[in-house]
């Protein structure tokens, strides 16, 4: 399968890269910044790729849904203040809880930190786009249409109401027979489509784009931590995927997977289910973790305590990861071997968690700390997860989750590890990263303000539901008896969840305020070490007119580190300016080893994404034809996308030269 | 490690048959499509081990014309990777005949494969093992009607004249998916063909 040796002199296939500097304003730069920006107007808006615009997209339009999943948290609250309140049916209520978690897990963590990672990780590896950049356009349309898709279901009171793990045998036909569970089971599969193209893009880019000089062992945290997520979903999204794809055919072909009569089983239901469910716990706190080892240290003036053992406690969490999924089937019966040795791993899994907890308390401890604001949400952030994580280790214990199965102290416990470990990661790093994205500091005054109140409600929220589990309140019920002696819990618990909301509104008033009126930001103004903050603030269309060559893992903290004089090179480098182009290099120690031509713009993602959409649109309402001419839509669209490129030089069969030549 | 960066050495441009993006690309989806095989018979087994019931029903299947059918999908596959050495060695009329011959294996396959379900005296909602030998082998036939519409479309690139001895990245990166297409079906072939005679002795 090699490549037959190219003529030398033939530069449309070989070339020497140009090197030179291309400040701002130069004829270079103003060339690069033509082949890189988008159309205006409506056109660009649908057809770009650029990853920076998608990044945002993806944070905002999760950040809308983190929204509507607190809204239905807020209202199940007022329901659960008091008891035997009537505020909502039964039936609504199920609607309501099995909507927050799949919106907050499905729709909002993981979309969130997919935002910061494609927003960031072109800039932290120092490449012009991702190595894909059609797939990522790709996989925020598909995010966004399931998203939709799931809601739609929703005001037509039909939305999934069997709660997010959706277990069989409640979810099947014989007990559930409405569309909902049909409106989750295909929205699923459809929003695994869009993880699994997302992750095989920062899979394939984090082997090939990074700059030369980067690497392996100098790419900053929230690489690692995305990295490790995302060969997590690639091996763990068809588990579930296939989950729901039983479960579709068990109620629309007559299958007898899940049906115990005909011999199947309910119990494949949970071991598929949590074959990906426990691995996808660490892909929404893993990426959030990296986001508080690169930012952390900024805020500490020293970098990260234990560079090496944090990366590789990253990987160690994902691959244990995978061996701790008979932990949420405890109670299910099985056999006791198997609950010992899951019992086990998922006691050994807090070892890795625990070097990076050390490590961050090391860097803080040793540095000198500024108390900015998103110093506190991470400061925040590390106390949460050490108690998020010691009840984890509790209920790993399986007496102990005998006793606390199904009850409120399991839902504390996921909620301490979700918002803790997700949404303070997530608000530090909108704190953080704002002026990179925007160009504008954020309000100071208000973000301190911000961080108490999120802070201070999350905990007087959250706390108390331990012990409404310990008191033996079950999960999941829509209302209760009031001389079960859960009365108060439940009233502090609601008063503050409103609490941590309003922290939250304070957050988005500072965004608002911030995006308006903020001070304008200089390209590094925390003075920050890694590559992104080498661009300007907000970065133009192609990231670098040169692309940077790295010589350590702290590129904009050489002069000051023991290092010794500065060795990473950002004004003069490769050029690449014929047409979209972007250097490829060697998988682990970044050495340049092709010119990668990057796609431009096209509509191809968004219609082969919306037709997709319909594709499933169809199969759920039993439109055959519909969809099939759909398929053939989206067989069309793959095609027009994937059309053999010139600037490839497929397609030249003369001697013409490659369109996009740089005359300046 | 990567003291010293060399910048003045001639670099490949464009789609570059290893080093494109889209070879890295297609073995990800490998990766993936295969752990979704992985959990199809993880399932299988799964519920073999758990089952009451005959297994399988008819009693173990006839291998005969499975057998030749596999014989026949494999042949393909060699068939691309025929084609894109003709390709690499600048004979693309060669490398034309031999992607019609693929396809049409390919299309072999999927009408022996057809016949081979009518024969079943049993279908998808029969029974458990109904439902899974369906949903397996349609899995599987899905995955070769992908396939094939992928061979087609690289069969009329390759008639336009659109690769040569230089560049042809999108033959290697779409036979690399029917190679992947055909060794999975060694496994589904022998987990519910062969598995059975295992099982019954």
């Amino acid at each position: 399968m090699s490549d037959v040796a190219p003529k030398p002199s033939d530069q449309r296939l070989e070339r020497m890269p140009d090197i030179g500097c291309a400040p701002a304003g130069s004829p270079a730069e103003r060339h690069l910044a033509e082949l890189w920006e988008s159309a205006p107007g409506w056109r660009g808006w649908l057809s770009t790729v650029d990853h920076k615009e998608i990044g945002l997209r993806y944070l905002g339009t999760a950040f809308i849904f983190l929204l509507m999943g607190g809204i239905e948290a807020l209202i199940m609250r007022l329901q659960l203040a008091r008891p035997d309140q009537t505020l909502l049916t039964p039936d609504q209520y199920n609607q309501l809880f099995t909507m927050h978690g799949v919106t907050m897990i499905f729709l909002y963590s993981l979309p969130v930190l997919s935002g910061f990672s494609n927003y960031l990780w072109p800039l932290m590896l120092g490449s012009r786009d991702m190595a894909f950049p059609r797939l990522n356009a790709l996989s925020y349309w598909i995010f966004l249409f399931s998203g939709i898709f799931l809601y739609s279901s929703f005001p037509l009171g039909q939305g999934p109401n069997a709660g997010w793990f959706n277990y069989v045998p409640f979810a099947g036909l014989e007990y559930n027979p409405g569309p909902n569970i049909d409106v989750y089971a295909l929205g699923m599969v459809l929003l695994g489509i869009s993880t699994t193209v997302g992750s095989i893009n920062f899979v394939v880019t984090l082997f090939r784009m990074r700059a030369p000089g980067m690497s392996i062992d100098r790419v900053p945290i929230l690489v690692w931590g995305t990295l490790t997520a995302s060969v997590a979903n690639i091996f763990a999204v068809p588990s579930v995927s296939l989950a729901f794809f039983l479960l579709w055919l068990d109620r629309h072909a007559g299958t007898h997977f899940f049906d115990v009569i005909n011999g199947g089983k309910p119990m494949l239901w949970q071991h598929l289910f949590w074959m990906f469910g426990h691995p996808w716990v660490y892909a929404v706190v893993l990426p959030a973790m990296g986001i508080v080892s690169d930012a952390l240290p900024t805020f500490c003036r020293r970098p990260l305590v234990g560079y090496s053992a944090v990366a590789l406690s990253t990987m160690a969490t994902m691959l244990l990861g995978f061996g701790v999924w008979i932990h949420h089937l405890f109670a299910a019966g099985l056999p006791t071997l198997a609950m010992s040795f899951f019992g086990a791993t998922s006691m050994v899994i807090s070892i890795p968690s625990a070097v990076a907890v050390f490590a961050w308390i090391a860097t803080i401890w040793l540095g000198r700390p500024v108390f900015n604001t998103p110093f506190l949400f991470f400061a925040g952030f590390v106390l949460l997860f050490v108690i998020g994580g010691l009840s984890g280790v509790m209920t790993a214990a399986v007496p102990l989750d005998f006793q606390l199965n199904e009850t409120y102290f399991v839902v504390a416990h996921l909620h301490y590890v979700l918002i803790g470990i997700n949404v303070f990661p997530v608000v530090g790093g909108i704190y953080y990263w704002f002026p990179k994205f925007f160009g504008r500091m954020m309000n100071e005054t208000l973000g301190k303000w911000s961080f108490w109140v999120m802070f201070i409600g999350f905990n007087l929220g959250f706390f108390p539901m331990h012990l409404a589990g310990l008191l033996g309140m079950p999960r999941r019920i829509y209302t209760y008896a009031p001389n079960m002696g859960w009365n108060t819990v439940n009233l502090v618990t609601s008063i503050g969840s409103f609490i941590f909301a309003a922290g939250i509104l304070i957050f988005l008033v500072n965004v608002a305020v911030s995006l308006r009126r903020g001070a304008v930001a200089s390209a590094n103004p925390w003075d920050a070490p890694t590559l992104e903050w080498a661009t300007s603030s907000p970065p133009p269309a192609y990231n670098f007119a040169v692309i940077p060559l790295v010589a350590s893992r702290h590129p904009l903290w050489e002069d000051r580190l023991a290092e010794g004089e500065s060795r990473t090179r950002l004004k003069e480098g490769y050029l690449l300016m014929e047409g979209r182009e972007t250097i490829g290099t060697t998988p682990l120690d970044a050495k340049p080893d092709i010119i990668l031509k990057m796609p431009d713009d096209s509509y191809a993602p968004f219609f082969l994404g919306l037709f997709s959409a319909l594709v499933f649109t169809g199969l759920l309402l039993d439109w055959r034809q519909f969809t099939i001419l759909m398929l053939l839509a989206s067989g069309l669209s793959l095609v027009v996308w994937l059309w053999p490129r010139k600037s490839l030089l497929q397609r030249v069969t003369s001697g013409k030269r490659a369109e996009g030549g740089f005359h300046g | 490690m990567a003291e010293r960066v060399q910048l003045d050495k001639l670099l490949p441009v464009g789609s570059a048959g290893k080093r494109s993006g889209g070879w890295w690309g297609m073995w990800t989806l490998i990766v993936t499509e295969g752990s979704l095989f992985g959990y199809l018979l993880f399932t299988y087994f799964y519920l073999a081990s758990q089952t009451e019931q005959y297994w399988p029903p008819e009693g173990p299947p006839l291998l005969w014309m499975p057998g030749l059918n596999t014989g026949i999908l494999l042949t393909s596959s060699l068939f691309v990777w025929v084609c894109e050495r003709c390709l690499a060695s600048g004979r693309p009329r060669w490398s034309l005949a031999s992607m019609a011959i693929a396809l049409m294996l390919g299309m072999g396959f999927v009408l022996i494969q057809l016949n081979e379900w009518q024969k079943k005296s049993f279908d998808m909602t029969t029974n458990l093992y109904g439902s899974l030998y369906f949903t397996i082998t349609g899995f599987h036939m899905l995955h070769v009607l992908v396939g094939l519409f992928i061979l087609m479309i690289l069969l009329i690139w390759i008639a336009l004249g659109y690769f040569d001895h230089r560049r042809y990245a999108a033959v290697t990166i779409g036979g690399l998916y029917w190679h992947f297409v055909d060794v999975v079906w060694l496994f589904v072939f022998s987990t519910l063909y062969l598995f059975p005679y295992l099982d019954s002795t």
